[in-house]
């Protein structure tokens, strides 16, 4: 029973941890949103590099794989894999290889939204 | 005639003689809704953008105020207006239409007044016999230049405010039936470090003290001189800032009403607009719709109108600079002797 729960209540209290993060950085740092995203990226790519995501993952699932920390693990993640792979030209064309799906999600997305609906702002 | 260093006192009053409110949906469900000309439910006013919406709301706006008195644009020889926008878009564009000689300003949300002021001074130095003030804003047009898009979804801070889609225009003779202009007060830039563009109540509150200690003292009156002081737009955060300045500083608000158009505009409780209403259209729509009718019908004789603008740009906040803020003071009276 406790088995079912716990991931859970892991991947709720982890990835709450991380939104709290966000949240401070935005309410008492007054990062701009931007800033707060893309400093969120970078402790991601940067706790891949030092091996420590792949761990959090096992450990938290979901809240560490659904917050924006993810795309930075994803992206030092692909340059990695492919260095080992393909040599030095690999950290290049290995940052997009893990994140290609869900930036072109994006984008083919935001096209057919576009053509749907008025913007608003 | 020139009271002190910032204070014109007109000797004969110019007259407002007509004017007219325009607003969007939720200021037409807020408290005031009842007191406007038109409501608009859709935004975009049937207009193609944000912008355009804007623009037509401050034609539609200053074109009633001309119809009321039984008039047309072309006999107006004046239109003094300005907005929120890069190179005031909404008044310029406007003018285009109206083809009637124009003055762009701008002063951000103190626009209102500066305006109305100007208009003032054209009419009672004669070069004008009859000139038109307006201004507007809108909340979607606001929120592309100055904040985030809106599908960007970004938080926003309980000290933010929400920019009033709207407009309001007044017309102004020598003579005529309505609330005369008795005074005007020039704010000064006050700048007391605010860097953060989501409160900019408290970046524009000392603008607004500022102005009126030196109002009262440039005419040699007491708040209860007044039978309501109002701000423009300082929201919560500014207005009880503002308050306090006051009991610093031992001007006596409490002789008389103190309020802001910013809380006044919405209703706080059921409408989400976090510290309160701002934006040209803010002072513009609650002072020409809501407090001039209040004065016709003879609650209000005296007031003074303190509209008050944030004046970064967008580029300022990126470069981190601290916002400079100021406040323009009208001073309007109603019925009775000069």
């Amino acid at each position: 029973m406790l088995d079912t729960i716990m991931p859970f209540v892991w991947a709720f209290l982890v990835g709450g941890a991380i939104c709290v993060l966000g949240q401070l950085m935005f309410d008492v740092l007054k990062l701009t949103p931007a800033h707060t995203m893309v400093t969120l990226v970078v402790i991601g790519a940067i706790l891949d590099g030092i091996g420590w995501y792949d761990p959090l993952i096992k450990f938290a699932g979901a809240g560490v794989t659904v917050p924006i920390t993810s795309f930075g693990n994803s992206l030092t993640h692909g340059a990695l894999t492919e260095l080992r792979m393909s040599g030095f030209n690999g950290l290049f064309s290995g940052v997009y290889h893990y994140t290609s799906a869900g930036i072109t999600a994006a984008i083919v997305f935001s096209f057919f939204a576009a053509l749907l609906v008025r913007p608003k702002g | 005639m020139k009271l002190g260093k910032q204070t014109w006192l007109f000797q004969e009053p110019p007259v407002i003689i007509s004017r007219a409110a325009v607003v969007g949906p939720d200021e037409g469900e807020g408290p005031l809704g009842k007191d406007f000309d038109i409501i608009h439910d859709d935004p975009f006013v049937g207009e193609k953008s944000w912008e355009k919406a804007e623009r037509k709301l401050l034609e539609e706006a200053a074109l009633l105020a001309v119809q009321k008195a039984d008039m047309s644009i072309d006999q107006v020889d004046l239109f003094i207006g300005g907005d929120l926008l890069n190179q005031i878009i909404s008044a310029t564009f406007a003018s285009r239409t109206f083809g009637i000689p124009y003055l762009g300003v701008f002063g951000a949300c103190s626009t209102s007044m500066e305006s109305l002021a100007l208009a003032a001074l054209t009419v009672s130095t004669k070069f004008a016999d009859y000139a038109l003030a307006g201004t507007s804003s809108h909340n979607s047009t606001a929120e592309r230049q100055f904040r985030y898009p809106t599908e960007y979804g970004s938080q926003k801070p309980p000290t933010a405010q929400n920019t009033a889609t709207g407009a309001g225009a007044a017309l102004v003779a020598r003579k005529g039936q309505g609330p005369r202009i008795t005074c005007a007060t020039i704010g000064k830039i006050v700048d007391m470090g605010i860097t953060d563009p989501f409160n900019m109540g408290a970046a524009m509150a000392p603008a607004a003290a500022d102005t009126i200690k030196t109002h009262l003292a440039d005419r040699g009156v007491s708040p209860g001189f007044y039978d309501l002081i109002v701000t423009g737009d300082l929201g919560a955060v500014g207005s009880t800032m503002v308050r306090e300045l006051f009991a610093h500083s031992g001007v006596p608000i409490e002789e008389t009403t103190y309020d802001d158009c910013g809380l006044l505009l919405y209703d706080r409780e059921k409408q989400q607009v976090f510290a309160g209403g701002s934006g040209c259209a803010c002072s513009a729509a609650v002072t020409y719709g809501h407090l001039l009718k209040r004065m016709e019908q003879g609650e209000l004789k005296r007031i003074l109108v303190v509209a008050t603008g944030s004046l970064q740009s967008p580029l300022t906040i990126q470069q981190k600079e601290s916002i400079p803020g100021i406040a323009h003071a009208v001073a309007l009276e109603y019925g009775g002797g000069q």
